[in-house]
């Protein structure tokens, strides 16, 4: 069995996991959250083994490297850093319900790696400028970074969930509310199925309304049922904490991710800064999780509004990752020279 | 100016001061920033001006022009911003620290027993024996735990406190002055260094450096040759390598030589040498072969541009003439070829096409001799990225320092922890409480493992005593 395969199957496996972690959520099945973590497990153990026979099998090609080189080997370290952490996660707070929102993700990951037309999951010989220790260190730190706010992401929707109603009245909320989701949707949309950016643009409308009217639904529930939901969340203070510490996780690596960076373009450019719009976009993330950990520090920002925050915090992250070979004009990541 | 100190009537250069010490101003520009540099990934930087106003107009093109949104990134308006949070971040890191230096290198750290009193969060047990016998045991195993302990007598019995990692609050001080490092680094290279690139042939040898940016070009101090360029493919036809062997002339005389490749460049005298692009050039000189229609016997000659050939059988003169990338046949692109002129014996000279393509493409004109390019050695040139950054090792001290730092800042932390005994009777009564100012849970959990250590050394007392 060729590790594409094998990576395929773990496709599944993290999306059975997640479906198992919903299912013990909403039906109240400890039993099932139990096989929920196996099946995590499993997959985390044939999502390694998958990276390693990949490692293996391109020096069988002769072209051998580490498979950190592309997106789609990108992708797929992405999903076994977030199903790791997680799991990590739920050992240490002994709480399934978190998997429900985070394991979909990394089944997302690896269901858009391998279904994508034209993410290649050949393994392909190294172009020169990517021949770096440099950058293969660049890779692994900047995707845990990414893989630590993916699961802030997660936990900052929880929070939302959970606290819908703030205790303070936060005015620009209102505003950044509708603003938020719409782009979300716009980017995901673009990124994940659709040509143009118009057309996502077009697209994420009615699924935002479809989504209000969710919320409105959930809102007019009985008190009981909305309870019973949320009742097995952790409290908003671990959500928040949590939250905080896996953006706090997330910040050191992004920045080791952007020192490599930087050290490896000096190395095959000489220059290690040139405002290319992969660089500047991984800046701006960089920008707004150092907003997230002063308004947190410093002015005591929590909740609602720091879950926001990290959550635009994402949104730069998947631009950085999928959006900026979408921008227009632009040299193509890892090519030789400008 | 402490931020402590009351802000009625303040100076202006107070006043100045506070505006940049605050965290508001922090937020407003990393976020401004984080804004405005979205702008110059949208619109590509340093195009030609013929470009923009084909994207954008005529009228686009001025008004961008002038916020400087073709080349923002060196536009005075972001360099303002950077300069500012720059400045915001000295500013507040002195008003901070003089506070934090108090704290951190205070001779005789201060020990308040009643913030600890007040804590929620206590550990509790008793002990058997009296406070003065357990004062013999407790202090090592504080010690132990944390760096630093002390023992004070208390009215009702003692009190033990130990500290470590006060020094971690200066972490954050650390991850500032490493952003004002990088930003020192990136202005010592902007002005003392330069960027630019060098095309060389194979077997040449350059002193001249083109500037990015810049239309001056920047004679070097010695000479640089390149002796040999190669480039390597995959089966898949992507290329694997591109390698060059270069040699530094100083007066003529080599004095260095180094085969670079990307990733591995040549260093000289603080100029770094790039592999980093490569062109074919005409070949300097090609097997040409003419077969005569006559008696189909076939000539090989060696011919090189501008030089006259007889060809045998009194078949004329040939010379080569010229190379072209993309010669032209019938409106169709035929690839490099050289032009040359063929001289028949009697008659008008004619121009041939010399595909390096399609040996037999001569064959078409249908002459009494046909010429073929027979054999050629390809020539390259290749193309080097010359820089030299003087701020580069400031630069890297500040990745380090900002490494180092956020590790300390986020990671570790300043603990305190106080063990009060006081006498209860015949026994005693043992408070553990303790804090950090930061991962308070992690301390939580610090504490109590304190207190069940310390409650441990009653069991093996009792064992004690009973031997
Ligand atoms: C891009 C620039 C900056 C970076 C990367 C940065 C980074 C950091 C980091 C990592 C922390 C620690 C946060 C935590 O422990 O959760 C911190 C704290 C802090 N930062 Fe910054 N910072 C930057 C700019 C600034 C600026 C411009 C100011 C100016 C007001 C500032 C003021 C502070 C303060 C007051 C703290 C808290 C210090 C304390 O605990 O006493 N920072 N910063």
């Amino acid at each position: 069995m060729s590790s594409s395969n094998i990576l395929s199957i773990i496709t599944f496996v993290y999306g059975l996991a997640g479906v198992l972690y919903i299912f013990a959520w909403i039906f109240k099945k400890p039993g099932c959250g139990k096989l929920a973590t196996w099946v995590a497990m499993i997959g985390v153990i044939g999502n390694t083994a998958g990276i390693l026979l990949r490692w293996v099998e391109s020096y069988r090609l002769g072209i051998g490297h580490a498979p950190f080189s592309n997106l789609y080997e990108s992708l797929v370290f992405f999903a076994w850093t977030i199903a790791l952490i997680y799991l990590f996660i739920e050992r240490r707070f002994g709480n399934r319900i978190i998997g429900a929102f985070t394991t979909p993700i990394a089944c997302l990951a690896m269901a858009y790696a391998s279904l994508k037309p034209g993410i290649t999951s050949d393994i392909q010989p190294l172009l020169p400028a990517l021949k770096s220790n440099w950058l293969i260190a660049h890779v692994i730190t900047c995707f845990i970074g990414y893989a630590a706010f993916a699961i802030a992401f997660g936990i900052s929707a929880m929070y939302l969930m959970k606290q819908a109603q703030d205790d303070e009245k936060v005015i620009w909320l209102d505003f950044v509310r509708p603003i938020t989701l719409f782009v979300f949707i716009t980017l995901f949309s673009r990124i994940l199925l659709v040509g143009n950016w118009a057309l996502s643009a077009m697209t994420a409308l009615p699924i935002c309304l479809v989504f209000y009217a969710g919320v409105f639904i959930v809102r007019r529930m009985p008190a009981n049922i909305k309870n019973s939901l949320l009742e097995m969340f952790p409290e908003p203070r671990v959500l928040d904490e949590l939250g905080y510490q896996m953006v706090l996780f997330g910040f050191l690596f992004l920045s080791v991710g952007i020192i490599t960076g930087a050290v490896w373009a000096n190395s095959a450019w000489g220059r290690y800064w040139g405002w290319d719009p992969k660089e500047t976009w991984s800046l701006i993330t960089w920008f707004v999780y150092a907003t997230v950990l002063h308004a947190r520090m410093m002015r005591d920002w929590r909740g609602q509004r720091l879950a926001y925050l990290s959550m635009v915090g994402f949104a730069a992250v998947l631009f950085t990752y999928f959006g900026v070979n979408l921008l227009p004009g632009l040299h193509s990541y890892g090519a030789l020279g400008q | 100016m402490s931020s402590s100190e009351v802000a009625s009537d303040l100076s202006p250069l107070n006043r100045l001061w506070k505006a940049f010490a605050s965290v508001k101003l922090t937020i407003v520009l990393l976020l401004t920033l984080a804004a405005t540099s979205i702008i110059g990934t949208l619109i590509p930087q340093n195009e030609t001006p013929v470009a923009y106003v084909q994207a954008f107009g005529e009228f686009w093109y001025r008004l961008f022009a002038l916020l400087g949104v073709f080349d923002m990134y060196s536009s005075w308006w972001f360099r303002s911003l950077i300069l500012l949070l720059t400045a915001n971040i000295v500013v507040c890191s002195i008003d901070r620290l003089q506070f934090t230096w108090k704290i951190i290198f205070a001779r005789h750290p201060k020990f308040n027993i009643a913030r600890f009193r007040r804590f929620k969060r206590k550990e509790e047990f008793k002990a058997e024996r009296a406070p003065d016998r357990l004062k013999n045991i407790y202090p090592s195993i504080v010690a132990r735990r944390f760096g630093y302990h002390r023992v004070e007598d208390t009215d009702e019995g003692f009190a033990v406190y130990g500290e470590s990692g006060r020094w971690t609050r200066l972490g954050v001080y650390i991850v500032h002055f490493s952003v004002v490092l990088l930003l020192i680094g990136g202005l010592i290279g902007s002005i003392f260094g330069f960027d630019g690139f060098v095309n060389i042939p194979e077997g040449e040898t350059v002193r001249t450096i083109q500037l990015r940016n810049n239309p001056k070009n920047l004679q070097l101090d010695f000479e640089i040759r390149c002796d040999d360029f190669n480039v390597t493919f995959y089966d898949t036809g992507a290329p694997k390598e591109f390698r060059s062997s270069l040699t530094i002339l100083k007066q003529g005389k080599p004095v260095y030589q180094k085969d670079i490749i990307v990733n591995d460049p040549l260093q000289y005298e603080g100029i770094r040498f790039f592999q980093s692009s490569y062109g074919n050039l005409p070949p300097n000189e090609v097997m040409l072969n003419f077969t005569s229609k006559a008696t189909g016997m076939i000539y090989n000659q060696k011919a090189a541009v501008d030089k006259q050939i007889v060809i045998p059988e009194n078949l004329g003169t040939f010379a080569l003439k010229q190379f072209t990338r993309a010669a032209d046949f019938r409106g169709q692109n035929i690839g490099e070829a050289f032009i040359g002129v063929l001289t028949p014996p009697n008659g008008s000279p004619v121009d041939v096409t010399l595909p390096l393509r399609f040996p037999r493409f001569d064959r078409m004109r249908k002459g009494d001799v046909v010429i073929a390019i027979a054999d050629y050695l390809p020539r390259y040139y290749t193309g080097l990225q010359v820089s030299r950054d003087p701020g580069v090792w400031v630069v890297y001290t500040g990745f380090i320092l900002m490494i180092i730092g956020i590790y300390i800042t986020f990671f570790m932390s300043h603990k305190q922890v106080c063990v009060e005994v006081t006498a209860d009777g015949k026994k005693s009564r043992i408070k553990v409480s303790g804090t950090a100012n930061k991962n308070k849970l992690g301390m939580e959990n610090k504490v109590s493992n304190l207190s069940e250590k310390l409650a441990e050394t009653e069991s093996s007392a009792k064992g004690e005593a009973k031997n």
